[in-house]
């Protein structure tokens, strides 16, 4: 407990986060690494997709990095980002306090709920491109969105059972709130006061600008302006392909990350801007059967062990 | 008698669901309560974000015995008669009487209902009430969702209160048992509440600041806000969409106002309303002067530890983030002329077999100069002063009715092409693709940045409108021809591609767009409706026909020369048939879109004008004289019609007429129409009634005038002869000059002469020469009064 009092989530970036790790490690979450992979959402992350999946039980958290090309503003918005954190919390089946839970860890990182008005605003979620839907809600902290909560209904065309619950919490929202800084630049990375950070940072504070702004500069510059659309192009036909090869080989999770590669390949040529409104449609829809093809396969594949464990149960 | 508490608790129920989740929950518990016998007295139905609930007063603690007897075979019937009558009373074989009926021994089975415990039949009303209850969207959870016979609800339901007098109903359903106690608010009250009875119920939860009671709620916000506005020198715009949605979001509403940036309000406040409207939830608040101020009232569900100053300032600094997003958009839009952005129209598809959007704009522009050369849309409108929408911006610059009075009309017809070719740019602007109901309306502020000339500006503005009943008309003449070019190529557009709405289903919405173009005729232009489909329909051919050139010709033509009669709807409908096959295709749609659509005009206008209160049949009669296509005119016939039937006179002519008509009817005399050959050479498809016989039935009728009678009239036979000469020529003139009112005193000037001439003459004489002449005469009469309508449409 030592370690957790000398966190100060209300002025740290990172003390937030490893606030968070320590709630859900201590109610049960596996805490996960962010996948190597570039994606749109948390939701991508194979803990998400693929184990809400299959009756087993599964409870994880972890930090994805999130990218949007389309959101990039070259640094110059104060809250608008091409890559960013999300908070992913998965609790499958979804268990009875899950908004008691949810409200809990809030309070670690500094919202008291006495004086901050929190509500649970109707929000469903659908991604056609995952064949997967859900009701729940975007919560509100004084009437800004800081987590989106899902109970997944159905999952790669499959019903969900059970049903899993879903936590994606936006990290820099919740962190400019809780540091009252209006410009996401200005968050603390770290302790500013820290007296035990060792070598060059001893005693000085690093920023959020200092670590992402000239990368969101560049990124924004690449995504808009440079990417090599013939190579975006091409890349978009291989991982098509290898998502294809690798479901004819059964490996379905080795396809499931094509399907992400494609994913955000498409987000590429739509933030270059050269994929023309029909074709957006049709790009969509070849994303869309990479995605359900790995989730079907998936589910083909486990529902022999499935099947083994939960005798009664079926897709 | 007791009173009867039910609670069901969930996570938060979406706002927008709870008023007909209450109103599901009294039906259900109706049903329930009705099957079982169990009557009761008021019920109340409330509901908050994590709850619903109902009391029920006065119910009996049991029902009542019954005893019902049922009628079975007679004995000795087959045993598979006997058996199927006891499974389906469910009684035994022993258990039956036998009785006599009318001299046979009969099998009845006699079945005593006890009468049941109330809390019982609620036990088991509960569970069904759950499991059949309708929501508009609804989940699985939780561990029991392993199967997908799990219960399902709007969201997780996590407990039951269910109370008869104070004693607890018990049952379960879903692994969820009811118990006697609540929870309050969620973060003013910890842990259980207990509940004795229905009575102490809502005062309970007051004190865990829960305000059950919805209207409770919406009244405290709708005084709130306003007391909020009103403290900081402020109006509430009020909103009862808003008030609603937010009694619906908490179970302790508190009303707080904050303040926004000033410099915010250069953005349009159109646009600052929406965003905190549909984003935030928030009203907003008026000045002095009506203008929008820079304060917005949120509705916290707590009291906060510090009087809602953080909550306060979060919320406003969403809002300024949301605003700067809008303002961000409203200058950057501003940085590019809007015939700019409508170039990017040319890469949205307006509908598959219509073109882009850039193609309709294209279309329009050409229809709004034409409606303005052709003399349709004039330069100064009907009515002195222009309607315009609710922005005081228009009303500032003024001058519209001014300059447009001015214009001549080579000069409207720039505007009204000018103003159609910009009117869909504001469609690829930033603030319409966030805001898509702003349509319309940033393109007018647009057009005003960029100092376009104000009646362009109005146009693109308003040129939807009117976008339902009641919706404000537009009258400037710019708008005027854009707005109606708009529609009619929308309207003409989708019937001739085949898009037609069929049933219910309307996805381009063309019967608003249909009253719309009617809504704007009537407000005083002169058009044949025939004449501007055939127009809007051209440029659509163009392309519609593309692949057929030696179709397209013909169908222009055609298109050009159609009118609206029964005739020719039928002929355009037979060729239709006879085209039918793939390559004919899109030029069967043609001929049978062209046919349907005036169908489909007269359909709405009765519709509209049975809405507006005039008798149906009264417009029938209208709409059977057929062959119209000016709507101004066919309204003032109804309205003319619809005055004289409400006289004496129109009753009395009414009743002479069917007197006359079933005279007719009876001898089978068709009189001069009847002379008319409707065979052979002639078009098959000519119908009676036919607009084009008329002149012919009136070169017969002098004819037949003139001619002398073999006989001396009778005096009330030369009496109603006399009235026709003198009022057949009044009638027609009046109808020449459209003045239906003094048609219908032509008509009413034949009553007496024909009350006299039935009370005096004899139709039917012995010789054939006067039963002939008065027969004759009879038609004459009917004719006479189909000149102004058609009086056997008419009821009573």
């Amino acid at each position: 407990m030592m370690a957790e009092t000398a966190r100060n989530p209300q002025t740290s970036f990172q003390d937030m986060i490893l606030t968070l790790h320590d709630f859900w490690s201590r109610n049960g979450c596996l805490i996960l690494q962010p996948y190597d992979m570039r994606m749109g959402a948390g939701t991508f992350h194979p803990a998400t997709t693929l184990r809400a999946l299959g009756p087993e039980p599964w409870n994880a958290a972890f930090v994805q990095p999130c990218r949007r090309p389309t959101d990039g503003r070259y640094g110059e918005n104060p809250n608008r980002l091409q890559h960013y954190y999300q908070y992913q919390v998965i609790l499958k089946p979804s268990p009875p306090n899950i908004q008691e839970l949810y409200l809990e860890s809030l309070k670690l990182i500094g919202i008291d709920p006495l004086a901050h008005d929190i509500r649970f605003v109707e929000d469903d979620w659908e991604s056609p491109t995952l064949g997967a839907w859900g009701l729940g809600w975007e919560v509100w902290c004084d009437g800004m969105e800081v987590t989106q909560f899902t109970y997944f209904q159905q999952m790669g065309g499959f019903d969900c059972k059970p049903v899993a619950g879903e936590l994606t919490y936006g990290l820099e929202r919740l962190a400019m709130y809780i540091q009252g800084v209006d410009n996401v630049y200005d968050l603390n990375f770290n302790t500013p006061s820290s007296s035990e950070a060792v070598g060059q940072q001893a005693g000085r504070g690093v920023s959020y600008g200092d670590v992402f702004l000239e990368n969101e500069k560049q990124m924004s510059k690449w995504n808009f302006e440079v990417a090599d659309t013939a190579a975006l192009f091409d890349l978009f036909e291989k991982a098509e392909s290898e998502c294809k090869l690798s479901l004819e080989n059964n490996v379905p999770i080795a396809a499931y990350e094509q399907a992400i590669e494609a994913s955000h390949v498409f987000n590429l040529l739509q933030a270059r801007g050269v994929i023309s409104v029909q074709e957006r449609a049709s790009y969509m829809g070849r994303v869309r059967d990479l995605a359900r093809g790995s989730c079907e396969k998936y589910a083909e594949k486990l529902m022999p062990e499935w099947q083994a464990k939960y005798p009664e149960w079926s897709l | 008698m007791s009173d009867f508490l039910l609670e069901l608790r969930c996570e938060e129920i979406p706002a927008r669901m709870q008023a007909g989740a209450r109103a599901e929950l009294q039906k259900l518990f109706a049903r329930e309560m009705d099957a079982a016998g169990v009557s009761v007295g008021e019920v109340q139905v409330w509901s908050t974000p994590r709850r619903l609930a109902l009391i029920a007063k006065d119910l009996p603690l049991a029902t009542e015995a019954v005893r019902e007897e049922a009628k079975g075979p007679p004995v000795g019937a087959p045993d598979a008669a006997v058996d199927g009558f006891c499974n389906k009373n469910g009684v035994t074989r022993d258990q039956l009487e036998e009785r006599d009926v009318k001299g046979r021994a009969t099998w009845f089975a006699v079945i005593e209902k006890p009468g049941r415990a109330t809390s019982e039949v609620l036990a088991a009303a509960i569970p069904a009430i759950i499991r059949d209850f309708s929501w508009p969207k609804s989940m699985r959870w939780g561990a029991a969702s392993l199967s997908t016979e799990s219960i399902k609800w709007v969201r997780p339901l996590s407990g039951i209160v269910a109370l008869l007098g104070d004693e607890l109903v018990a049952c379960e359903v879903g692994g969820i048992a009811s118990g006697p106690a609540t929870r309050g608010h969620r973060f003013h009250a910890s842990g259980e509440i207990a509940i004795a009875n229905a009575g102490d119920y809502a005062a309970k939860l007051h004190a865990a600041h829960v305000i059950v009671d919805h209207e409770e709620r919406q009244d405290i916000i709708r005084e709130g806000a306003a007391k909020a506005a009103a403290d900081a020198g402020l109006t509430l715009v009020a909103d009862e969409g808003l008030v609603i949605e937010n009694a619906g979001l908490t179970e302790w509403p508190v009303p707080l106002l904050g303040r926004f940036d000033e410099g915010f309000l250069d953005v349009p406040p159109e646009v600052i309303q929406l965003t905190a409207r549909v984003n935030q939830k928030y009203f907003v608040c008026e000045d002095a002067q009506g203008k929008l101020a820079n304060a917005f009232v949120c509705t916290a569900n707590i009291v906060a530890s510090d009087g809602g100053a953080a909550i306060v300032d979060g919320n406003r600094k969403v809002l300024a983030a949301r605003l700067s997003d809008a303002r961000f958009f409203w200058e950057l839009d501003q940085k590019t002329p809007l015939a700019v952005h409508a170039e990017k129209l040319a890469r949205i598809t307006f509908h598959e077999k219509l073109g882009t959007v850039a193609d309709k704009v294209e279309r329009v522009a050409k229809l709004a100069r034409w409606l303005v050369e052709s003399d349709i849309v004039k330069p100064t409108s009907v009515r002195p002063e222009p309607v315009e929408g609710p922005s005081s911006l228009s009303e500032d610059k003024g001058g519209a009715s001014t300059s447009s009075a001015r214009a001549d009309i080579a000069e409207l017809a720039d505007l009204a092409e000018q103003a159609a070719r910009l009117c869909k740019a504001d469609l690829v602007t930033e603030m319409v693709g966030e805001f898509p109901e702003l349509q319309g309306l940033m393109g007018g502020y647009y057009a005003e940045k960029e100092g376009l000339p104000q009646e362009v500006a109005d146009a693109i503005r308003h040129h939807y409108k009117p976008v339902g009943q009641g919706d404000e008309v537009p009258t400037a003449p710019v708008t005027v021809a854009v707005s109606l070019a708009d529609k009619l190529d929308t309207l003409v557009g989708f019937f001739i591609v085949g898009e037609a709405p069929t049933g219910s289903k309307d996805p381009y919405a063309l019967r608003r767009a249909v009253l719309a173009v009617i809504a704007i005729i009537r407000t005083g232009l002169r058009a044949n409706l025939a004449n501007l489909v055939g127009v809007a329909a051209q440029p659509i051919l163009d392309k519609w026909l593309a692949g057929s050139p030696e179709h397209l010709a013909h169908a222009k033509i055609y298109a050009r020369d159609f009118e609206w009669s029964p005739k020719k709807q039928a002929e355009a409908r037979d060729i239709a048939e006879h085209t039918r096959g793939a390559v004919a295709f899109p030029r069967q749609m043609f001929f049978a879109g062209l046919a349907d659509i005036a169908d489909f005009f007269a359909d709405r206008l009765k519709v509209q004008q049975r809405e507006a209160g005039v008798r149906h049949d009264l417009i029938d009669a209208v709409f059977a004289l057929g062959g119209e296509d000016d709507l101004v005119r066919l309204l003032a016939r109804v309205h003319a019609l619809q005055s004289f039937m409400a006289t004496e006179d129109g009753t009395n002519l009414l009743a002479g007429y069917k007197r006359a008509a079933n005279i007719l009817k009876k001898e089978d005399w068709h009189g001069i129409e009847g002379e008319i050959a409707h065979t052979g050479e002639e078009d098959p498809l000519a119908l009676v009634d036919d607009p084009d016989m008329k002149a012919v039935i009136a070169a017969k009728m002098t004819e037949r005038h003139a001619a002398e009678l073999s006989y001396t009239p009778e005096k009330a036979e030369k009496a109603l002869i006399d009235a026709l000469d003198a009022a057949e020529p009044k009638a027609a003139a009046a109808i020449e000059a459209e003045d239906f009112g003094a048609a219908m005193a032509a008509l009413a000037s034949l009553r007496a002469p024909i009350d006299a001439f039935f009370e005096e003459v004899t139709v039917n004489d012995t010789s054939a020469a006067k039963r002939s002449s008065r027969l004759d005469l009879l038609a004459r009469f009917r004719v006479a009064v189909h000149n102004v309508a058609d009086f056997s449409r008419i009821e009573g």
